[in-house]
């Protein structure tokens, strides 16, 4: 039986109906139309649907959407500022951390977390940060060159 | 996954207890719950009530006796915590490892416990801290040893009206140091391939005390009481540490997986002991070993 809520993506909120198991990443994908986050794995094992709970990061397809109920969620949608890139999104396209994209909206959610906590991170505390993030085009390099380069403020 | 029918949240306690025992089954962080439904281990229960609005369990906080922490607390606020670094390292060591910064974002003590993996990195340092567990439903509360919660992969003492609310653990002796390592083949996203942990007290340069536990090497994690008895009254030199951790060894009753072979997980046993023995050690000693303790030396 579906359930209604409000779900608050991005600042802005959803009314929506949904059945008890749906998962965050299927809510805001198929319900809100909301289609940055993506499935990659479904098992919480390649972070490519990471979004922000709260400021913190989930992986939002092992996370049940009704959970989510009174939180903020962010999505890459989220990060940019109407036409304005963010800081680290700009530096994502400077430094290469960008091939296929399809880890790049979990990557960029993942990156804005660590640097939320930690601003000025070391190449290895960016490295552990990302490792629930997984690029197949193998692109780390420049992923992690972006966000030092942010945490730096070279970025622009 | 949209098996379940019923879903609430609980915002008290109480509102939690009564609906498990109305049959409804806890969801907190997700992070074992939710995965394993995704991964096909288990469907999602009928009926599901969520507790991570219960603000009551939230709470990190100590009085002179011990440290508390609610049953909702994160691995990243454990890992983060001063108190828990200074006094709990082994936890801290554990905490700062689990899964990635999502998963330690999300996941909660009480869902790891409860979940009771043989391979889970914070039941050892848990154990040889000598931590306790509230559980607690509409009928009453209860309290016993982490040791006394775990029976098995994946099973507990609990019945299914109970929830976990909280966990204590009891200040260190001074001069106590503790570590937690674990064997793994990448350091993130990982579980255990094999664990050990070490808690050992020095007083006038020898060891009164220790605690040696050894993880994802039984069906449950257990102490080595051959392995405190080697480090007990030693000076400590190498020689007892040795001996601790070849009984390390020697209590390891390891299975076969995809992850390592039983005689691998064996024959890993006393390393890793060794490191997690050694490590306490220098902590006990006042030495400054950084937080996770499997980062060092590689």
């Amino acid at each position: 039986m579906k359930i209604p809520a409000t779900l608050t993506v991005n600042g802005v909120p959803y009314p929506v109906e949904l059945e008890p198991g749906t998962s965050l990443l299927a809510a805001v994908r198929d319900v809100v139309g909301l289609t940055g986050a993506k499935e990659g794995c479904d098992d919480s094992e390649c972070g490519a649907c990471m979004m922000l709970l709260d400021g913190r990061p989930v992986n939002s397809c092992s996370y049940l959407a009704l959970q989510a109920e009174g939180s903020e969620v962010t999505t890459v949608e989220g990060l940019a500022d109407g036409d304005q890139l963010s800081p680290l999104q700009t530096a994502f396209l400077e430094h290469g951390g960008v091939q296929c994209g399809f880890c790049t909206p979990g990557m960029l959610i993942s990156a804005t977390a660590l640097l939320a906590d930690c601003p000025a991170p070391s190449a290895d505390e960016v490295g552990i940060a990302l490792s629930g993030n997984l690029c197949r085009c193998t692109g780390y390099a420049g992923i992690v060159k972006a966000v030092l380069a942010v945490s730096r403020g070279t970025a622009d | 996954m949209s098996a379940t029918a019923q879903f609430a949240t609980a915002t008290t306690v109480e509102e939690a207890l009564a609906a498990l025992a109305a049959g409804a089954r806890p969801v907190a962080g997700g992070t074992d719950l939710v995965v394993g439904a995704r991964q096909g281990k288990a469907p999602l229960p009928d009926a599901l009530v969520a507790i991570h609005r219960v603000s009551e369990l939230h709470a990190i906080d100590g009085d002179a006796d011990a440290l508390h922490l609610g049953a909702l607390v994160t691995h990243a606020e454990i890992a983060a915590h001063p108190d828990v670094r200074a006094r709990f390292t082994a936890l801290a060591d554990a905490s700062a490892i689990v899964g990635s910064h999502a998963t330690r974002a999300q996941g909660t003590i009480g869902g790891n416990l409860m979940n009771a993996s043989p391979a889970m990195e914070a039941g050892g340092p848990l154990i040889c801290l000598g931590a306790t567990v509230t559980l607690r439903s509409t009928g009453g509360t209860r309290d016993m040893t982490v040791e006394e919660l775990l029976t098995g992969p994946g099973a507990t003492v609990a019945s299914n009206d109970e929830l976990l609310i909280a966990v204590d653990l009891p200040h260190p002796a001074p001069g106590t140091g503790s570590a937690y390592v674990r064997l793994e083949y990448r350091r993130q996203m990982e579980i255990a391939v094999v664990g050990a942990t070490a808690v050992v007290t020095l007083a006038d340069g020898e060891v009164s005390q220790a605690r040696v536990g050894i993880t994802a090497l039984a069906p449950t994690i257990r102490r080595v009481p051959a392995a405190e008895e080697a480090l007990t009254g030693s000076a400590p030199d190498e020689a007892s540490v040795e001996a601790a951790a070849r009984a390390a060894a020697a209590a390891s009753v390891p299975i076969s997986d995809v992850r390592a072979s039983e005689r691998y997980r064996r024959a890993m046993a006393a390393v890793i002991a060794r490191r997690a023995i050694q490590i306490a050690l220098v902590r006990a000693g006042g030495g400054d070993v950084p937080v996770p303790a499997s980062a060092v030396g590689q």
